[in-house]
């Protein structure tokens, strides 16, 4: 990360990376927007403005999931800022996801979107996430994170639910189940990564490895030129 | 030769006004979302495009006619549906042998091999035969036919066929008294059709109906649609269209059929028994087991309640009556 941009003072890395964030999570929303308006969503628009909501919702949220690992353990303490609103952003996507499909796939028939909420096994497991992603947006904001405390942590753990339910909801839909399943795995990974026992030797190697850099880094450094640090 | 004649079916006036009831309530829940979405917005969209797609424009250049309206006589079913356009028809199918991706059909059949093609008319028969495809456009007459497909996958299409019915071929092959079933088989050819290398399936394609299913006259054998050869991704050259039953049942490219007194074990069947029966008449009081089956997308139209038999129940139901429609999906 500061090899990419070495020469930009931390604020100014930390809004570029803000900004490429935001525009990146919008991108899919904006071509979504484009292609339907010049009629390139194919023969059925409406499956194809929920499959591309649910997708961008997908990746974005396991993108929000990243970032916590890639903090403590690569050390890109910068990512921090990003974290809220990529989650927010895979919120986003859930929400016109399941407007398109309420408003309309189902054009507002209450019976047959009850219908379609309770007999379609995959929608009720989406619908579940949606459901449970709701307190994490919530409570996202600075002021919920003081006022909870630790229990905030814990609340928003369920994020980690809401990947399983809205792979397990891909999975089910699927006819191809290859790209649900790759999903699966990078989420079970970002898991893994939280426990303790996988975790500490994780940090302990981190450390030595950083010492070790440091060590000659810290000669050459005064001899050569000063370099930007973490 | 095409003869242009309707299929004969007769709605009683008391099943047409609910659906108009129905209709006029959805239209306008439809224009309560529209105005919600912002009509002004829309008001600034661009009309559809007009162009024809490669696919009409290349066949334009045979001097075929243009797949519009203009081609079929009706330009809607029996209950005042709209035929889907020629580029819907032609642009989103289901046929594995090529991919799974319904948008994408269309470019990886484009060089499927139709000619020369010939039909094998097998099994326990008086008159086996060997049909080319010529001969089944010549020997029988070529009719039109307006039927609603209902993908079983929760959308459907109104398609304008041409086709004759497969009780001509069948009458022609003579079946034997023991015969109680047919079989069906599409080509395998991985090399063209690169779906085929995928262990998941047990190719080649095959599907099942009863006698008295195959020699229904609302079950046919379509050679085309909108007035021109079907399309390698419609099932060229020739493909089964039964309209009450869900879009899977009506096998594409043909080149067996096989009387037999056996129950035929269909692809979908072997793939997942507790999803896909032998039967797969289209009704709304059976889901899938992973969605439910009580609406559809009519492609550019919107949502539909799906009916029994898909709206053949009329024609079809007396083929079932005592069945456990439940066990027997
Ligand atoms: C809010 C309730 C939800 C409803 C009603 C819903 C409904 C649907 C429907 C109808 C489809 C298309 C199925 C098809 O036609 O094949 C779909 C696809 C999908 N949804 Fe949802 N969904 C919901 C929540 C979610 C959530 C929370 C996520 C992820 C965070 C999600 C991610 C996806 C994905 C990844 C796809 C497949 C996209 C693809 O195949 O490219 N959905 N959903």
């Amino acid at each position: 990360m500061n090899t990419l941009l070495p020469k930009l003072d931390r604020h100014a890395q930390a809004r570029l990376l803000r900004i490429a964030t935001h525009a990146g999570a919008l991108l899919p929303l904006a071509l979504l927007f484009y292609d339907f308006w010049y009629y390139r969503l194919g023969a059925d628009p409406v499956r194809e403005a929920i499959l591309r909501t649910g997708k961008p919702a997908l990746i974005l949220l396991l993108l929000s999931l990243t970032i916590t690992p890639l903090m403590s353990l690569a050390g890109w303490k910068q990512l921090q800022p990003l974290r809220r609103p990529l989650g927010l952003y895979a919120f986003l996507y859930v929400c016109v996801h399941l407007a398109i499909f309420v408003g309309v796939d189902y054009e507002l028939n209450l019976r047959l979107i009850l219908d379609g909420l309770v007999n379609n096994p995959y929608v009720v497991v989406g619908f579940t996430a949606f459901l449970l992603l709701i307190p994490l947006a919530v409570t996202s904001t600075k002021a919920s994170m003081r006022r909870l405390g630790k229990n905030w942590k814990r609340l928003h753990k369920l994020v980690y639910a809401v990947g399983v339910l809205a792979i397990w909801h891909f999975l089910w839909l699927a006819k191809d189940n290859g790209e649900a399943l790759i999903y699966a795995g990078i989420l079970a990974f970002l898991f893994l990564l939280r426990f303790q026992p996988i975790r500490q030797p994780l940090m302990r190697w981190r450390r030595a490895l950083q010492n070790r850099r440091r060590r000659p880094a810290a000669s050459k450094r005064a001899a050569i030129q000063p370099e930007a640090e973490l | 030769m095409l003869i242009k004649k309707r299929t004969g079916i007769e709605i009683p006036s008391s099943q047409i006004t609910p659906e108009h009831l129905y209709l006029s309530r959805r239209h306008f829940m439809k224009g309560a979302a529209a105005i919600a979405a912002g009509a002004l917005l829309a008001a600034c969209r661009p009309d559809p495009p007009t162009t024809l797609p490669p696919t009409v424009a290349a066949s334009d250049e045979t001097g075929a006619a243009p797949a519009t309206a203009a081609a079929i006589s009706v330009a809607t079913d029996e209950l005042g549906r709209a035929v889907n356009s020629f580029e819907s028809i032609t642009n989103y199918n289901n046929y594995y042998e090529f991919t799974v991706d319904k948008q994408r059909v269309a470019e990886l059949a484009a060089d499927f091999q139709t000619s020369p093609w010939r039909v094998v008319v097998t099994g326990m028969v008086d008159k086996p035969g060997i049909y080319e495809i010529d001969d089944l456009r010549r020997k029988f007459d070529q009719e039109e036919r307006i039927y609603r497909l209902r993908c079983v996958e929760a959308w459907s299409m109104v398609i304008p066929w041409q086709g004759f019915p497969l009780a001509q071929l069948l009458q022609a092959a003579q079946p034997q008294s023991a015969a109680k079933y047919v079989r069906f088989q599409t080509l395998y050819d991985p090399e063209q059709m690169p779906g085929q290398k995928s262990s998941r399936y047990e190719w080649p394609y095959t599907e099942g109906l009863r006698l008295d299913e195959a020699m229904h006259p609302l079950t046919i054998l379509a050679t085309g649609l909108y007035g021109r050869d079907l399309l390698p991704q419609n099932g060229a050259p020739v493909r089964l269209v039964v309209p009450w039953k869900y879009g899977f049942k009506s096998i594409k490219s043909i080149v067996q059929i096989e009387l037999t007194d056996v129950m035929p074990t269909s692809l979908w069947m072997a793939a997942a028994p507790h999803e896909y029966g032998f039967y797969a008449n289209v009704n709304p009081e059976v889901d899938h087991p992973r969605w439910s089956q009580a609406s559809e997308r009519l492609i550019g139209v919107g949502r539909q309640e799906t009916l029994m038999f898909n709206g053949y129940a009329d024609q079809v139901a007396a083929l079932y009556a005592g069945m456990d429609l439940r066990r027997n999906f």
